[in-house]
């Protein structure tokens, strides 16, 4: 199976910052893969490049197999929702629904309507005068209208406020299994990608820091708490991504494959977004470390 | 991707063809009178032998637009560059448009292929348009002032607004599409046009053709200034003329002595200020003085509004070829 964003030592640099360095990842296709990381980590360079908003300054990226935005095939297949949702303020909801009909030949005008009379919003009302949350939906609508094999988002709800950003993820989720497509969704919110996504992608200063589905991460980071101990006496099998110590007591977010034995630690199941903020609080030393892909 | 377009022009289109087709009734009524009344005054003069008063009533007609015209023809091309070019790229890479427009299935070249080419001919046909009522209207005043080759009037005249609405419209592209900002953005676009076009037609229309050279005897009906200039006692001859040369454009005129220096020696006392003109005149004439003139003769009017419309329409070509570039190699 092709996958829906492959990087290779990807880089993209403005004058003398590199907005993301040496980036290697593999997004599979078939799944809702959120892409998280803190501010500046380099998502929406990323996604730019994977959508041909940019061109690298080092190393090559594919999307479903191809260069991205090679040509009117390859761009038919992928659909876009930048960050903050950009429609033409100055053009109605209509106008938008006719400009997606003219550039995509697979264009589904049935259900682009279909959609926006499900949403409520009147066809005849201008884009600039619509909620953020709208905006968003219409956004959405022009992307999924097009019929892609693979739809990729950046930071769509961010500006949101909580409501919209539920029923943004929530329309977006039945549209995937209605049209059964491929997403890759970047956000910096994890409780958001808990929602909506099964594969998740940890990016951490350019680099993927942890990658695998949503259950399988789960399954194999653990919370340990117990009494306190030396780091250095850790056992080996047990990767530990983020220790916190008081005085008498240690916490570790560790990950193995096996289970744990040791009658000293309390072991209890972790949250997505407590795992996640374990990557991101690594130390900067640590996070340079090769990161470590799930393998299946 | 026409449609796009055209739906995003469509507002400045509508507001060009309004304001075209209002200043076109204007200029028809009035225009008409003006041709007839040129016909029955101005045409028979010669028969009524009052050609004075009857030019000079002919001249007084419809100030009002004789005064508009040029001021429009002048801000015409840098409104186009302004509103119409500046905004095109730079509007959608301020909003954000561009993420929206480059994602749907249509190449990037060609979104702004056909952004270029439709808000260009539209630019192009409406300075055209312009032009053509603004050269008709005015034939008999041009006819009149015989000087079709004046700079003021040249450049508001004939093909060459089209060349300039050509390259203020891709001007204001290319700075939209460099600056990212609209309102910089037009600031540049007139300050760039401005300067371009007052350089061209200062320092190189004249040049387009080589001009030529009138060297000849000092032709005594020309001259329009005599005298000395200098301290007294070593004050040296000055003789002005002015060229009777109909249409011309004349670039230099100068008097020369019989080996060429000009330099023309020391004052005349004939021509001081106890003499009379015509025995100064007399006295000049006894030099044997030649005068040199470099002009452009009327009859090239059109060779050179066809040369400085093709340069102005390269110039546009290059920037719409650095714009299509650009947007493939470096903008986001």
């Amino acid at each position: 199976m092709t996958n829906a964003i492959e990087a290779r030592a990807l880089g993209k640099r403005y004058g003398r910052r590199w907005a993301l360095a040496d980036c290697t990842l593999t997004i599979p296709a078939g799944h809702v893969a959120g892409l998280v990381g803190p501010n500046g980590a380099g998502k929406t360079t990323l996604i730019s490049l994977a959508t041909g908003m940019l061109a690298p300054t080092t190393g090559t990226v594919e999307v479903l197999g191809g260069r991205p935005a090679a040509g009117p095939g390859q761009l038919a297949r992928v659909g876009y929702v930048a960050q903050d949702t950009p429609t033409y303020a100055g053009l109605s909801v209509a106008d938008h629904l006719r400009l997606g009909a003219h550039l995509n030949p697979r264009w589904d005008a049935a259900m682009a309507r279909a959609r926006i009379e499900q949403l409520g919003l009147d066809p005849k009302q201008k884009a600039g005068k619509l909620s953020g949350g709208q905006r968003a939906q219409l956004a959405l609508t022009v992307a999924l209208a097009k019929r892609p094999e693979l739809l990729i988002l950046d930071e769509p709800v961010a500006s949101l406020d909580p409501l919209a950003r539920r029923e943004f993820l929530q329309s977006l989720l039945e549209a995937v299994v209605d049209q059964g497509l491929s997403v890759v969704l970047s956000s910096h919110l994890v409780a958001d990608l808990e929602r909506a996504c099964d594969y998740l992608i940890v990016l951490i200063g350019s680099r993927v820091q942890i990658a695998g589905e949503v259950d399988h991460l789960l399954d194999t980071h653990h919370l340990l708490t117990g009494p306190r101990r030396d780091p250095a006496r850790i056992p080996e099998d047990l990767q530990v991504i983020s220790a916190s110590h008081t005085d008498r007591q240690t916490t570790l977010t560790v990950r193995t494959e096996g289970p744990i034995h040791d009658p000293a630690w309390t072991v209890s199941k972790i949250g997505l977004e407590d795992l996640v903020l374990a990557y991101m609080s690594r130390t900067a030393d640590a996070a340079r470390r090769p990161a470590l892909e799930v393998q299946r | 991707m026409i449609w796009l377009t055209w739906r995003q022009f469509r507002a400045q289109t509508v507001v060009a063809a309004g304001a075209l087709a209002l200043l076109a009734v204007a200029l028809a009524v009035t225009g008409s009178q003006l041709v007839h009344l040129y016909d029955t005054t101005v045409a028979t003069c010669q028969a009524h032998h009052d050609c004075q008063i009857a030019i000079g009533a002919f001249e007084s007609e419809d100030t009002f637009l004789q005064d508009l015209i040029p001021v429009v023809m002048l801000v015409a091309p840098a409104l186009i560059g302004i509103f119409w070019g500046a905004p095109l790229i730079a509007h959608e890479l301020e909003t954000g448009t561009q993420r929206l427009a480059w994602t749907q299935s249509v190449s990037r070249l060609r979104w702004l292929a056909v952004k270029l080419s439709l808000a260009g001919l539209v630019s192009m046909a409406t300075a055209g348009l312009l032009s053509l009522m603004v050269t008709w209207w005015s034939s008999p005043f041009d006819r009149l002032g015989m000087n079709r080759l004046d700079p003021t009037i040249f450049s508001e005249r004939g093909i060459v607004p089209v060349g300039y609405a050509a390259f203020a419209f891709a001007l204001g592209v290319t700075a939209g599409m460099l600056i990212r900002r609209t309102v910089p953005a037009m600031a540049v676009t007139l300050a760039v046009f401005a300067a371009v076009v007052a350089g061209f037609a200062l320092r190189v229309r004249f040049h387009l053709i080589p001009p030529l050279h009138l060297t000849a005897p000092l032709n005594m009906s020309w001259v329009t200034q005599t005298g000395s200039f200098g301290r007294p006692g070593h004050s040296a001859l000055l003789v002005g003329i002015s060229p009777n040369l109909p249409g011309a454009w004349v670039n230099s005129a100068q008097v020369t002595t019989a080996a060429g220096r000009t330099s023309l020696g020391p004052a005349l006392p004939a021509c001081g200020p106890n003499f009379t003109y015509s025995a100064c005149t007399a006295a000049i004439a006894r030099l044997h003085l030649r005068q040199v003139i470099v002009y452009q003769p009327g009859s090239r009017f059109w060779a050179l509004q066809w040369y400085e419309t093709a340069i102005y329409l390269a110039l546009a070509l290059a920037l719409a070829g650095f714009c299509v570039w650009w947007v493939r190699r470096r903008v986001s």
